[in-house]
């Protein structure tokens, strides 16, 4: 099979030559010739096959002809020039980034393009004299890279991007680099004459580093210290912000009163491995966005008819948040239906699939009623419209109070459990230590009350939990679990309850397996089965002739096709009826038995000469390892599946799954939600793994929400994670090594423990020089990390 | 010995110079995107060919 110069495909049905070159259709022969006529063929020397076929995108970026909507697209704007930055899903390879920061060579008026990668966004500055915004759609279309404009542009806030981790870190590092260099003299303390005449200076210089440290750089664990007091909570900031506070004042008295260097050192040390933990555990992936609502998957703009006189309409670009009941619409093919509405005119072949996970199109005819969030397939149809876009059936759900609450943080994480204990124990050592010192010698009892808190400073055990989720999530994204981020690993460790949705998670969204029921079909009757299915272009008469014997085709004599009903053809005088049941049996009433049983079933049925001959069943297509996932998991977990479907698949489900799985049908995008709601009010801790944007509800509430996504860079709705299909039977090995995660983390509690003894054993008994401070501090750290990291590789050895 | 304030100060001043363009870097959105600069520098100024050919006015098509 020759491979597509362009996009990499398989040549399938037409192979164009051109320039010794094949191509797999017109489309990617155009934007080939579009490069070679620009000089722009260097694309093709950097990557193999980097293009992507362009689509047929005529009529759907008309909106941009709306000033109003393209000022709510525009990130600057001056008479002549504008900046605008779009999202280009199908940015993937180098190529990309190439040509598209070469767009100036296709047209001058672009002024300059800029691609962020990870982000899949290119910022154009272009000249609006000599281009409008659409024709600069239209050019990106043209060459494959479709821009994706959503109704989430239209609400576009001012983009802040948070950078005061690096600043912070920045300042803690070159602080820490400095006062290093500057205690160093004092860390041999001979009584050398010059040490003598700079030490004040030097001292001095440390304190003047270590202010922007401690008041910056950990100001965060005061802040956090103090609401975890405030909230009842012992958390971990508050023996690190003690730990701060105590370094801080002790070295501060130190070099005023002349006893000593005081311990900035191990202070800006301590501030910049912890921020540096932190930066660690902040792995994003910043393509995408586990935040998106319907918002990311709605048109911005949908084409209104506006009534001129009785019978004549004209066309209007409107945003799609202007639309009010009683609006006329005008749906393209392959436009996406913003609004609950009534059809007018048109016959409607709607798919739902993001909505439920449904691949198969549902057929609709004039009068019938249509939700948002469905896909139009066969041509122009008009709508009325029943509900404005917030009040419509599916975007309803986004009114549910957890959509507009803050979940994150309520689970209390190992770490919290540990610091509880770890802070009241390092707290009366102190002070029991203290207290002898008072009775024993008092001179003593300050230091030694400072050196307990200082040594005791819980840095390496902070440092773990950090180190090992962030190795972890790493580690799961290159198997390609995606988590928003490294606390969703510890949640997913505590999982009782695993909910999976059936259509499009436990399920492929092909529909590959057919099973025929009834009277055997003839030879002769098979071949006039093909040569009809062969004229049809709905998708199930598609996927029927795909697996069909293809060597005996006719041409027909009569062909017709009913929309939503079915097809009906006549060849030398027989005739054959494909299509729904009631379309197929008209003539003949014989009641087979089958058929009142396949009614929930997705079937096509024939009949020859007006007999009923039987159906073609489809079925789900299962993923792999379905089965065994539910065996293993069943052991720990109690699971359950929730569909939205009818029962059609129960008896072939029950047959798959061990026995006592839970199977819930007919499930509204609401009941999923309450019903996750039921079980944790059950004390369960339940994770959802989902794929609709009906499952968007069940993913927000569970604690863990996972959605399985067949190509990850098609939105999927918010969640905790995004896992690609093909790594769907990994999910057990996804529990195991979060679970392992967690037993990494308490052993290296240990491990910092051991220092913190040992520590605190020079402290109590008043012997803790700077230097050793200076010596445990990082030794602790940088242990705990080389234990993580290497722990975390062992444990996922298997998984690579 | 008196030459170590001197020194003292170039040295503190010349760190703090480069913390300051580190800020900046920072500042202007440097480290926002660390990815596709490493795959830009890669890039070799390709080669242009002889006698370009009469280009073709791309934007004007009718839709």
């Amino acid at each position: 099979m020759t491979k597509c110069f362009h996009c990499g495909d398989d040549c399938n049905n037409i192979t164009i030559e051109h320039q010794e070159k094949f191509f797999c259709c017109i489309g990617c022969k155009t934007v080939f010739d579009i490069l070679a006529d620009y000089d722009l063929a260097y694309y093709y020397d950097l990557e193999n096959t980097p293009g992507i076929s362009p689509k047929d995108i005529a009529g759907k970026y008309d909106f941009l002809d709306n000033v109003s909507i393209v000022e709510k697209l525009i990130e600057f704007s001056n008479e002549s020039t504008q900046i605008v930055t779009f999202l280009i899903p199908s940015i993937h390879c180098s190529s990309c980034i190439w040509v598209l920061e070469n767009l100036t060579k296709l047209n001058s008026a672009i002024k300059t393009s800029q691609v962020n990668f990870p982000e899949k966004t290119v910022r154009i500055t272009y000249s609006t004299k000599e281009i409008s915004m659409k024709d600069l759609v239209y050019l990106l279309c043209r060459i494959g890279y479709e821009p994706h404009i959503s109704l989430s542009d239209s609400s576009k806030k001012e983009k802040y991007i948070d950078r005061s981790l690096i600043y912070k870190l920045g300042i803690a590092g070159f602080a820490f680099g400095n006062v290093m260099f500057l205690s160093f003299p004092e860390y041999f303390e001979v009584n050398e004459f010059w040490l003598d005449q700079f030490k004040n200076l030097f001292r001095w210089l440390m304190f003047a580093f270590s202010v922007p440290v401690v008041f910056y750089s950990g100001k965060d664990y005061f802040i956090s210290g103090v609401k975890g007091l405030r909230s009842g909570i012992l958390n971990i900031d508050i023996p690190i912000a003690i730990g701060i506070s105590v370094l801080f004042v002790r070295s501060t008295v130190d070099i005023v009163m002349n006893w000593g260097t005081g311990f900035f050192d191990s202070l800006t040390g301590l501030i910049f491995f912890l921020l540096l933990g932190k930066f660690f555990q902040q792995k994003t992936y910043s393509y995408l966005s586990f935040e998106r609502d319907y918002k990311s998957y709605f048109p911005i703009a949908v084409t209104r008819l506006i009534k001129r006189t009785k019978t004549a309409f004209f066309e209007e670009q409107a945003e799609v948040y202007k639309i009010k009941k009683g609006d006329r619409l005008l749906i393209r093919n392959n436009e996406l239906i913003p609004v609950d509405g009534i059809i007018i005119n048109g016959n409607a072949l709607i798919d739902y699939s993001f909505v439920t996970g449904e691949a198969e199109p549902i057929m609709k005819g004039s009068g019938d009623k249509i939700f948002a969030g469905g896909k139009q397939l066969s041509g122009i149809l008009e709508i009325e419209v029943l509900k404005s876009v917030e009040q419509s059936y599916l975007t309803q759900l986004w009114s549910n109070s957890i959509f507009s609450k803050d979940v994150s943080g309520i689970f209390q994480t190992l770490i919290d459990r540990i610091s509880k204990r770890f802070t009241v124990g390092v707290l009366s050592i102190a002070f029991s230590a203290t207290l002898f010192w008072l009775v024993y010698d008092p001179s003593k009892a300050f230091n030694v009350f400072t050196a307990v808190l200082i040594v005791a400073c819980p840095c390496a055990i902070a440092l773990a939990t950090p180190f090992t989720l962030g190795n972890l999530l790493r580690i799961f994204g290159r198997n390609k679990l995606y988590l928003k981020e490294a606390s969703v690993i510890e949640q997913i460790a505590k999982v009782d309850t695993v909910v999976f949705d059936k259509t499009g998670t436990l399920t492929t969204n092909k529909k590959s397996v057919i099973t025929y029921e009834g009277i055997a079909l003839t030879s002769e009757e098979e071949s006039l089965l093909t040569s009809t299915l062969r004229a049809s272009n709905h998708p199930l008469s598609r996927a029927l002739y795909a697996i069909l014997d293809k060597n005996d085709i006719h041409t027909l004599d009569e062909f017709e096709e009913e929309v939503g009903q079915g097809i009906s053809s006549k060849l030398n005088h027989k005739s054959m009826k494909v299509g729904s049941y009631s379309f197929v049996d008209e003539g003949a009433k014989i009641n087979v038995k089958s058929v009142s049983e396949n009614n929930d079933k997705t079937a096509v049925h024939v009949s020859a000469n007006n007999t009923y001959k039987g159906c073609y069943i489809f079925h789900n297509e299962y993923r792999d390892g379905v089965a065994k996932i539910f065996e293993v998991l069943g052991k720990s977990k109690s699971l359950i599946v929730l569909s939205g479907d009818n029962e059609g698949e129960k008896e072939r489900l029950k047959s798959m799954l061990p026995n006592g799985t839970n199977l819930l049908f007919n499930q509204q995008p609401i009941d999923k939600l309450e019903f996750i709601k039921t079980l944790q009010k059950q004390g369960k801790t339940v994770m959802m793994v989902g794929d609709g944007l009906n499952d968007s509800g069940a993913l927000i509430q569970s604690d863990v929400g996972i959605v399985i996504s067949e190509d990850i860079n098609v939105f999927s709705p918010a969640c905790d994670g995004i896992l690609a299909a093909s790594k769907f039977k990994n999910l057990i090995s996804f529990f195991n090594l979060s679970q392992k995660g967690v037993h990494i983390i308490k052993w290296s509690f240990l491990l910092s423990l051991c220092y913190n003894i040992i520590g605190i054993s020079f402290a109590v008994t008043g012997h803790l020089m700077p230097v050793i401070a200076a010596i445990l501090m990082p030794l602790s750290s940088i242990s705990v990390v080389v234990f993580t990291t290497l722990a975390t590789q062992y444990v996922s050895r298997g998984l690579n | 010995m008196n030459i170590i304030y001197l020194l003292l100060t170039v040295s503190v001043i010349v760190a703090l110079v480069f913390f300051a363009a580190f800020i900046y870097a920072v500042k202007k959105g440097q480290y926002d995107d660390i990815y596709t600069p490493s795959i830009r520098m890669l890039f070799e100024d390709e080669i242009v060919k002889e006698n370009p050919k009469e280009k073709p006015v791309i934007t004007k098509k009718k839709h």
